[in-house]
């Protein structure tokens, strides 16, 4: 608590920042794509949030693990707390890509794996957070979330799979990716390399001060018990 | 300073205003969660000592 | 382990519950459907794969609850949990023995139905294997939602949110066989990931079923 109390006032104004920059470079002073027109903006706001609500996802299956394995309490909040994060940032990446492909594929929606794959990533973080608020005993709650994210995980690269043999999709490749050698232009990359660590450090900031909460709300809880008691 | 947008401004517009609201509506809601979560330990602990 | 699952063979017969009326459900929902499409042959007999697949998927989600639910409520999980033979063997004859009264029993009626949806010809026996492949899938990914939900107030429709999702591979390969099938392609590859899926479900599956049990017990 009291580390996150020094560097949360740090990390909110980074973050601030990195989005600030990042999505006025991004929206006000990049030129419009050849072929994509003005729709082309929507790539600081949509892959960044696809980007995260993933890597939300494994953010809480490692935590989920901690809490399994070494009996960490905080590890078991923090997957709490970064469950509606995620919930967040898959709708982000829906609504904006449902957006974007209405004027370039010519329709909201598309049974597309990568499409799928997100909706189904959303079901995931529903069911998550469902199975949280509906057991009472708090230890029992993080146990039971934690082997749904586990069996979730394996569900999800299965279906991901599973997506991918069922349909070859509409959706364009990876935008970036590390093992490739050209990537987009250098004019859209940066203000997205800008957006994408805004979206990370968004991420930290959002997990940080929800799990602190976590932490009061549990204090909270177990003072009341006690009064309750006496 | 607004840049031209062409016949795609609609949906450039409203993509961004989905996002930034949802994103600033999470972020609020976090912050009103926190607070309260500060406020009301404090009391309980204030009482606490009062007591003890 | 033979005599646990006799038992609950029998009470879900006896019951009168489980065994029928998802059976009904199936029947009724495949009935329902060309009310809901409009009355074209054509276009029953093209989505009928997916139809008499999800039919299967849902009348298999309708009984799920009662796996836990019941043995739960008069205490006899506990003794299950604390006898001799392995929570894990107990998860396994459960699911097992909610395949024997709800799968099996669909697999066997679901060439039956194709005919009122206009199946075409190709397919019942692609239909056929596939359930028969797939739904013991599916009645050991219910299995693992009820014990993730036993002992909730509200757990019947949480058991549904969470084990929808984690049904969609066992039914994008089990429609993909079937409609494959239909069309009279090659259908080696998907029924081998539907195999597959199965497989590795009653593997592992039991695990982590038996530790949320254990979890909801203690």
């Amino acid at each position: 608590m009291s580390t996150s109390q020094v560097i949360l006032p740090w990390l909110i104004c980074i973050t601030a920042a990195c989005l600030v920059v990042g999505l006025v470079w991004g929206f006000f002073f990049t030129q419009d794509d050849f072929r994509q027109g003005s729709t082309v903006k929507i790539i600081y706001l949509h892959v960044p949030s696809a980007l995260m609500a993933i890597n939300a996802w494994l953010m809480m299956l490692v935590a989920s693990l901690i809490w399994l394995i070494r009996r960490h309490h905080v590890s078991a909040l923090a997957a709490k707390a970064a469950a509606p994060i995620g919930l967040v940032m898959t709708l982000i990446a829906l609504f904006t890509g449902a957006i974007w492909g209405k004027p370039i594929w010519n329709t909201y929606w598309a049974p597309d794996p990568r499409l799928m794959s997100f909706m189904f990533l959303l079901f995931c973080y529903v069911g998550y957070i469902a199975l949280w608020e509906a057991v009472d005993d708090v230890d029992a709650a993080a146990d039971m979330t934690s082997i749904l994210c586990l069996v979730g995980s394996v569900f999800a690269l299965l279906s991901r799979y599973a997506f991918i043999f069922w349909d070859r999709g509409l959706h364009q490749e990876a935008s970036l990716s590390l093992d490739k050698e050209t990537n987009i232009a250098n004019e859209f990359y940066y203000p997205l390399l800008i957006c994408m660590a805004g979206f990370v450090l968004l991420f930290i900031t959002l997990v940080l001060v929800r799990t602190r909460t976590e932490i009061r709300s549990r204090r909270i809880r177990a003072l009341m018990a006690r009064e309750r008691m006496a | 300073m607004m840049p031209d947008l062409g016949k795609y401004a609609a949906d450039v517009l409203l993509a961004y205003a989905v996002s930034i609201i949802l994103i600033l509506g999470f972020v609020v809601f976090c912050w009103l969660q926190s607070r309260m979560a500060v406020k009301r330990l404090k009391d309980m602990e204030d009482r606490r000592e009062h007591r003890g | 382990m033979i005599a646990l699952l006799l038992r609950d063979v029998r009470l879900a017969i006896r019951a009168g519950g489980g065994f029928g009326l998802s059976l009904m459900f199936f029947l009724i929902l495949v009935n329902l459907v060309p009310f809901g499409v409009g009355p074209n042959n054509e276009l029953l007999s093209r989505i009928a794969p997916g139809i008499l697949w999800l039919g299967a998927l849902l009348a298999c989600l309708l009984s799920l609850d009662r796996i836990l639910a019941l043995d739960y409520e008069d205490g006899s999980l506990d003794l299950l949990a604390t006898a001799p033979i392995p929570l894990e063997g107990v998860v396994t004859m459960k699911a097992l023995a909610h395949w024997i009264t709800t799968g099996l029993p669909l697999t066997l009626a679901a060439p039956t139905l194709g005919v009122l949806l206009n199946l075409p010809g190709s397919a019942y026996g692609w239909l056929a294997i596939s359930l028969l492949i797939g739904t013991p899938a599916l009645s050991i990914i219910g299995t693992f939602g009820a014990s993730l939900t036993v002992g909730l107030k509200r757990g019947g429709l949480l058991l549904s949110l969470l084990v929808l999702p984690l049904y969609v591979p066992t039914l994008i390969y089990g429609g993909e066989v079937v409609r494959r099938g239909a069309e009279g392609a090659s259908t080696q590859t998907a029924l081998m990931m539907l195999g597959g899926i199965t497989a590795g479900c009653m593997a592992l599956i039991p695990f982590a079923a038996a530790a949320a049990i254990r979890v909801g017990l203690r």
